[in-house]
């Protein structure tokens, strides 16, 4: 048996679970900021004003779709098909891109048609809220690239079922988020 | 333009040639970094500085290298007290003092930004690691790569910070930032930004330690040691880590977003376009106020080891020890608001936070009780350690008694900003954590270096301290009645005077065991031999890390213990069947291997701070892309971790006990 120094698979989850509840904070302080600032005072320019919701809706079955095709990576890693994991990774990126690709255009065409981040309080934690879960998609999506290319490395192995269970929490956990987000920016805020 | 994208807003003004006092300071810390640069090359120490620290994931290195930038920065700190307290001496009625106002507001800014950041937080990290994995009986952190992250994280911060002394200016808004005054109309230079990223950056190496702790304790406990068995120190370590977890991330958001209002001109918490300034207030606080407890926590925890090992008793009340620890953690973060009574909450939420904060009072008083039934009949000894013990005992009841005052917010109204309140968080933080965490290091230092600190001088020191404090921070309660607000650089009113005199003279006296402090540890290098501690048990103490020679070896124990109740080696002791680990069987022990990714990581984070304080968009690239390919490329590593065989370590154990002998 190995001293418990090194890579105990238990201990390192119990870490990155840690880490998840770190970031839920986060954006839980992220949440309240947003709903303190758009509540009591209305602005001349609101979020409601300019938004489309249809698309946030496409949006969100981006993120669900990949989140789907994720699992199925997972189901290929247990049953050690290697070729299928990064097959179903690249799907996964491709959901991914294009919600990132969608958000961005969107948040262009809102600050061109006015709803700047700096326009209001309203504004600034609009772009903020949803842009910290987009930066997060982002960091994911480079993530999932690098895993692509390591699981050759690293074959079937215990690390690599380890970094992509992390991976998968943290790609599970940033869909809960957005979840929140569709709800409390978008269906109370906008309707 | 290639000008403007290298050095963004850094220009040669930026520097404060026209500061005597700032270029000396600078200048002085130069000379020091030249001089230890000069050393180590002149010794041809650089592969060992290298090898043996810079890149070492050894949780006893990372300690004593936390110790140190702790030490070097209380340095920095204290020269801001005495700057602050002879201006204060000096500037009433006809006279100004030497101090111009702008230079004034940085020192109190900085004075508290690095007392709390780079030498409390620093110096409770560094008795963590020297302490925590030789309390439960395990042989490293969970994550050890990422303790050294960690740790580079926070120096990069404090460097950050006195970088600020050379290039630019350092924040005037008092060491929270309160907006609309840290926004950028009305704090238009670096000063706030020095403060968001040093600020953040070393924020984020704090979290992952807490992280790293939580884990530790939970996962690495050695066989039998359940959580009712581990020592209390463990416990109050594990319960401010919790506390990290929980409020270090709004720390984060809440420098995001004044930063984020700075750079991109949002409006959170500006005073116009819907911003609140009350949100920064909030936020920051509801880090804040868990903050002081994460401060505390683990000298509660020292103070019951301490107690304990010097009245050579069992700590009294264990279990109501635990229990009131965990009812503080809890605590903690539902009292935030008692910081700003005054600030228009209503009567009714006052009285909440008001009760709440009182109520803290009673779990405090539980744990003062226990360490005083713990003496009670004991044997005790008046080493250093439990001097400094002695002496938190009666502070820290002053300085409670000052809190319970505060929480009563038609008092507090009165208070409010007032030296009052100085004094009142002086008293605890000195009084609690400060005499806390001395007391750990003297107490542990043995451990960690293989030889005590000499009794006399630290004897001294400790008068000094003492007397000092009661001198430096007793008037301030009187001045605070009297209507005396904090952070003036100057009063017209000379009644307020003399009791400020007496105050400087208070700091000279705390100067005077600072050095002290040093002469001690000097001292002791150079008679570590008639100090050297051969047992491993100087103390006759009662926990594992007594069972390891002194310095512990690379891999702490031989072979990890066993435990069946609390304080098992002072229990074995008691029955004499003291475990001879050569007895046993030895395997090889797997251990990583040091790595250079944390320091390089934290650099780059370093460059990527300085470029977003003064805009320098290709470092800014630089430092960001660094960050990223070194944390990506430290994942194809597969060469993490190595085997001690089975010799080595028969070798080592039997010079140990050898000389224990």
């Amino acid at each position: 048996m190995h001293s418990q120094t090194l890579d105990h698979d238990g201990t390192d989850v119990f870490g990155f679970w840690l880490y998840i509840m770190t970031d839920c904070i986060l954006f839980a302080c992220l949440f309240a900021t947003y709903i303190v600032l758009n509540g009591g005072m209305q602005h001349t320019l609101m979020l409601k004003d300019f938004v489309a919701l249809p698309d946030i809706l496409i949006e969100t079955f981006l993120l669900l779709a990949s989140n789907f095709t994720f699992c199925l990576a997972i189901l290929n890693l247990y049953q050690s098909k290697l070729k299928k994991v990064q097959f179903w990774l690249m799907i996964t990126f491709l959901f991914g891109a294009a919600f990132i690709y969608m958000e961005l255009t969107e948040f262009a065409r809102l600050a061109t048609e006015g709803f700047r981040w700096d326009l209001s309080a309203q504004a600034s934690s609009f772009f903020t809220l949803v842009g910290t879960h987009g930066l997060h998609v982002s960091f994911g999506l480079l993530w999932i690239l690098i895993m692509i290319f390591q699981l050759p490395l690293l074959g079937i192995s215990p690390a690599s079922k380890r970094r992509l269970t992390y991976l998968g929490l943290f790609w599970n956990f940033l869909d809960i988020v957005w979840i929140f987000v569709f709800t409390v920016v978008y269906l109370m805020g906008a309707l | 333009m290639f000008m403007k994208l290298l050095f963004g807003n850094l220009t040669l003004e930026a520097i404060p040639f026209h500061s005597v006092i700032v270029m000396g300071a600078s200048a002085f810390m130069l000379l020091a970094l030249l001089a230890i640069l000069f050393v180590i090359t002149y010794y041809h120490k650089w592969a060992y500085i290298w090898n043996e620290w810079i890149t070492t994931v050894d949780h006893k290195k990372i300690g004593i290298m936390y110790l140190l930038l702790s030490l070097v920065m209380l340095l920095r700190g204290f020269s801001d007290v005495i700057l602050m307290r002879t201006q204060q001496a000096l500037a009433g009625g006809s006279s100004y003092g030497f101090l111009p106002p702008d230079h004034f507001n940085q020192i109190f800014t900085a004075h508290g930004v690095i007392m709390i950041f780079f030498v409390a937080m620093p110096m409770m990290f560094a008795l963590l690691n020297m302490v925590i994995p030789l309390q439960i009986g395990a042989r490293d952190v969970a994550y050890p790569y990422l303790n050294s992250l960690s740790f580079w994280l926070t120096f990069v911060g404090a460097m950050l910070c006195n970088a600020s002394l050379i290039f630019g200016s350092f924040a005037q808004t008092g060491w929270l930032a309160y907006p609309p005054l840290s926004e950028l109309y009305y704090s238009p230079d670096v000063g706030v930004d020095y403060f968001i990223w040093s600020l953040q950056i070393s924020g984020v190496g704090t979290l992952l330690a807490g992280i790293n702790f939580i884990a530790t304790i939970f996962k690495m406990r050695c066989q039998g040691m359940t959580l009712m068995k581990m020592p209390i120190f463990v416990w109050a370590s594990l319960c401010a880590m919790i506390l990290v977890a929980l409020a270090f991330p709004v720390l984060t958001v809440t420098l995001a977003l004044l930063a984020l209002d700075r750079m991109m001109g949002m409006h959170f918490f500006t005073d116009y376009a819907g911003g609140n300034i009350m949100m920064y207030i909030n936020l920051i606080w509801i880090w804040g106020h868990p903050e002081v407890y994460i401060l505390i926590l683990p000298a509660f925890g020292i103070f019951s080891e301490v107690v304990a090992t010097f009245s050579q008793k069992r700590l009294f009340g264990y279990t109501t020890m635990v229990w009131a620890i965990a009812a503080i953690t809890f605590l903690s973060f539902v009292v935030w608001l008692h910081h700003f009574f005054t600030m228009g909450a209503g009567a009714d939420v006052n009285a909440f936070f008001g009760i709440a904060t009182m109520i803290i009072a009673i779990p405090t008083g539980v744990k003062v009780f226990n360490w005083l039934f713990t003496m009670y009949k004991g044997r005790i000894i008046l080493a250093t350690p439990m001097l400094w013990v002695t002496a938190f005992f009666t502070t820290f009841a002053i300085g409670g008694m000052s809190g319970v005052m505060l929480a009563i917010p038609p008092v507090d109204f009165q208070m409010h900003n007032s030296v009052f309140l100085v004094a009142h968080f002086h008293n605890v933080i000195i009084g609690g954590v400060l005499f806390g965490y001395f007391a750990g290091i003297i107490y542990w230092f043995p451990k960690a270096f293989g030889f005590r600190l000499d009794e006399k001088s630290g004897t001294w020191a400790f008068i000094f301290w003492v007397v000092g404090f009661y001198v430096a921070f007793m008037p301030l309660y009187v001045l605070g009645l009297n209507g005396f607000m904090r952070r003036n650089f100057y009063y017209a009113n000379e009644v307020y005077h003399p009791y400020l005199v007496v105050a400087a003279i208070g700091a000279g006296f705390i100067f005077i065991g600072i050095l002290l402090q040093l002469y001690q540890v000097f001292i002791s290098i150079i008679n570590r031999h008639s100090l050297r501690d051969a047992t491993g048990d100087p103390w006759n103490g009662r926990t594992l890390e007594w069972s390891i020679s002194s310095p512990a070896p690379l891999y702490n124990f031989a072979v990890l213990p066993s435990v069946e109740e609390l304080d098992q080696f002072w229990v074995d002791k008691e029955s004499r069947h003291h475990k001879v680990s050569s007895q046993q069987v030895i395997e090889p022990i797997h251990m990583p291997k040091n790595t250079a990714a944390g320091f390089i990581i934290a650099m780059f984070a370093g460059i990527l701070g300085f470029a977003l304080i003064w805009k320098m968009l290709i470092p800014g690239i630089i430092g960001f892309l660094g960050v990223i390919i070194t944390t990506i490329a430290r994942t194809f590593t597969k060469e993490t971790d190595y085997y001690i065989d089975v010799e080595t370590i028969k070798r080592t154990q039997l010079a140990f006990q050898k000389e224990a002998k």
